[in-house]
C-alpha cells in the first residue's frame, strides 16, 4: 500500500483548494430540488406514508453522493489525458491496489461532502432526518460502489467525450430512476424489478430507511457493499490494463 | 547500471523497438538520439515500467524491470516529455505528493524539497501555484521532483522541448551538475547540439534499431571529421573527409557552391541514415 498516501493526499489538497467552489456547486442542485419539489409539493402530498419532502431528501443524498463520488472518473480522465498526472502515479513504485484505494477514498470523501451539504440543507428546510451510524454506513456503501465504478470507467474510456457519454447514458438515468425522487412502487412490476437491479436502488433504499428511522434493510445494504467490492476488484484490473 | 538485452516492442503491426541491446555504466551521461518516432520514448517507457516489452530483458541497478518493477522504479527518476505537474498545486505541494508516492516520510520530504528547489533555483517560488510558472520553471520543477527521492538513474525524455535557447542552456548547466553529483543520466533528445555538449556516450536510434553507439567524438571521427556541403541541382549533398586538406581540394574542384566545415553528430546521423535527425 506504499504510495496510497500520495494519491489520497493529492485529493485532500485539491478539495482544500476548491472547497468554496465545491461547496457552492454541490449545493445548487439539491437546493433547487428542495425548493421546487420540496417546498412546492413537499407538504401537500405523502409518499410511502411520509411527507414528500421527507421522502425526497434521502433520495437526494443517494443521488448527490453517487454523482459526486462517480465524478472522480472525470477528474482521473483530466489527470490522464490532459495533465498527464496519472503517468506520475504509474511511474512511481505504487501498486495498482494503492492507486485504486487512494482514488476511491477520494471519491468517498467527495460523496460524504455532498451528503453533509444536503443534511445541512435538511435542517435549514426543517426536514427531520435521523442521523445515525446506519445512515453513514449506507452512504459509505453508495460512495464506495460508485467511486469504484468510476475507476473502471475512467480506465476504459479513451477521451472526455466517451466519459460524458457514460454520464449521460448510465449515471443520469440511474440518478432519476432508482427511487430517488419517486417511489418504485408507482412503476409497473417489470420496470421496478429491472430498476432494483441497478446499484443505486438498494443504496437509496438503505439511505432512506436509515434517514427516516426505519429498520435497516440489511440485504439492500449488503448488496451495495458486495457490488462495491466487485467494482473495486475490477477497478484494480482496469488500472493494470491501462498501464499498457 | 542499466543493462538492456534484446529488447523488442511491437504495437500490433508496428515494431517500435527491435532487439535493443545496450549497457550503461553508473555515473554515465548517456544520450539517446533519433528522429521523432524512432523509438526513444518507447525505450524510456519500457525502462520506467510504463510499458511492457514484447520480448527481451532490462535491469536497472540489478533489478529486473519486468519481474520486480516496483523495486526498479525506486531506483529511477523520470522527467517525461509532456509536462505532468499538478497545475492547481504549488511547487512544494507537487513535491510533497511525489515524496509520498515514493514512500518517503514527511520530514524527509520537507528537507529534500528545500534542497532540490534551491538546486533548481525555485525556492523563492515554492508556494506559488505551478500554473503561474513559465515553461522553463516547470521543466526545472519536474527535474527537482524527479530527484526528490535521490534516484540512481534519471530518465529524461526530451527535457528541453519547447524551451528557448537561454532556457535550454540553463537546463544543460543543471543537468551537468546533477551528473557530477553521481547520478546516471539517460537523456533522449533530437537536439544534436545537446547530446554533443552533455553526453559521455550517445546511441543513435533509427526506426527502432540502434545504428551507432560510441562517444560523440569517436562517432564523428569514424564518419569523417570534415564535411564539404555541396549545393547542387539535386539539393544539398554532404561529403566526409578525415582531414582538411583533402576536403579543401575536393571543395575547390566543384563547380557548384561548396562549403567546408567541421562535422557534427547530425552529419553522423545523415551519413548513417540518409536523413536529418529532426525529419
Amino acid at each position: 500500500m506504499r504510495g496510497f498516501l500520495g494519491i489520497f493526499s493529492r485529493e485532500i489538497m485539491i478539495i482544500r483548494k476548491r472547497f468554496f467552489k465545491m461547496l457552492i456547486s454541490f449545493s445548487v442542485t439539491p437546493l433547487l430540488y428542495l425548493i421546487a419539489f420540496g417546498w412546492g409539493l413537499g407538504h401537500k402530498m405523502t409518499v410511502e406514508g411520509v411527507p414528500y419532502i421527507s421522502f425526497l431528501l434521502p433520495g437526494l443524498i443517494a443521488m448527490s453522493s453517487m454523482s459526486r463520488s462517480f465524478a472522480i472518473s472525470s477528474e482521473i480522465n483530466i489527470a490522464r489525458f490532459y495533465w498527464h498526472i496519472f503517468e506520475e502515479f504509474q511511474a512511481a513504485p505504487v501498486s495498482n491496489l494503492a492507486i485504486a484505494s487512494g482514488e476511491v477514498l477520494g471519491g468517498i470523501l467527495r460523496g460524504f461532502f455532498a451528503s453533509f451539504i444536503i443534511i445541512i440543507l435538511a435542517f435549514l428546510f426543517h426536514v427531520k432526518i435521523h442521523l445515525n451510524v446506519f445512515l453513514f454506513l449506507a452512504i459509505l456503501g453508495n460512495t464506495f460502489t460508485f467511486s469504484s465504478l468510476a475507476i473502471i470507467t475512467s480506465m476504459l474510456v479513451r477521451s472526455h467525450a466517451d466519459q460524458s457519454m457514460l454520464n449521460n447514458f448510465i449515471i443520469t438515468p440511474m440518478a432519476f430512476l432508482c427511487g430517488t425522487v419517486f417511489s418504485l412502487k408507482a412503476l409497473p412490476g417489470w420496470a421496478a424489478g429491472f430498476i432494483q437491479l441497478l446499484p443505486l436502488s438498494p443504496a437509496t433504499k438503505a439511505i432512506r430507511a436509515s434517514a427516516l428511522g426505519h429498520p435497516m434493510p440489511w440485504i439492500a445494504t449488503g448488496s451495495v457493499f458486495a457490488c462495491g467490492i466487485v467494482f473495486f476488484i475490477l477497478g484494480i484490473v482496469a488500472i493494470r490494463g491501462a498501464r499498457e | 547500471m542499466i543493462e538492456i538485452e534484446n529488447l523488442t516492442k511491437k504495437y500490433k503491426k508496428i515494431t517500435a523497438l527491435t532487439r535493443l541491446t545496450l549497457h550503461i555504466k553508473a555515473g554515465e551521461f548517456f544520450g539517446y538520439l533519433g528522429p521523432n518516432g524512432a523509438g526513444k520514448t518507447t525505450t524510456v517507457k519500457i525502462l520506467t515500467s510504463l510499458a511492457k516489452p514484447s520480448s527481451g530483458t532490462a535491469r536497472i541497478g540489478g533489478c529486473d524491470i519486468i519481474a520486480t518493477p516496483l523495486e526498479a522504479k525506486k531506483l529511477t527518476g523520470v522527467v517525461p516529455q509532456a509536462i505532468n505537474l499538478d497545475m492547481e498545486l504549488s511547487a512544494r505541494e507537487n513535491l510533497m505528493i511525489h515524496g509520498l508516492l515514493y514512500g518517503m516520510s514527511r520530514s524527509v520530504i520537507k528537507e529534500q524539497t528545500e534542497k532540490w528547489l534551491d538546486f533548481v533555483g525555485l525556492l523563492p517560488h515554492a508556494r506559488r501555484a505551478v500554473r503561474a510558472f513559465s515553461g522553463g520553471m516547470k521543466r526545472r520543477l519536474m527535474i527537482a521532483r524527479a530527484l526528490l527521492h535521490t534516484p540512481a538513474v534519471l530518465f529524461m525524455d526530451e527535457p528541453t522541448v519547447g524551451l528557448d535557447a537561454s532556457g535550454r542552456r540553463n537546463l544543460w548547466g543543471l543537468l551537468k551538475r546533477i551528473n557530477k553529483e553521481g547520478a546516471t543520466i539517460f537523456l533522449t533528445t533530437h537536439y544534436i547540439e545537446e547530446a554533443e555538449t552533455l553526453c559521455d556516450r550517445v546511441g543513435i536510434l533509427d526506426q527502432g534499431a540502434l545504428i551507432a553507439l560510441d562517444k560523440p567524438t569517436a562517432l564523428i571521427a569514424a564518419a569523417g571529421k570534415v564535411v564539404v556541403d555541396v549545393y547542387g541541382d539535386t539539393g544539398l549533398q554532404s561529403h566526409f573527409f578525415q582531414d582538411r586538406r583533402a576536403a579543401g581540394t575536393f571543395a575547390a574542384s566543384r563547380r557548384e557552391t561548396a562549403t567546408l566545415r567541421d562535422a557534427n553528430l547530425e552529419d553522423v546521423f545523415v551519413k548513417l541514415t540518409g536523413r536529418r535527425v529532426t525529419a
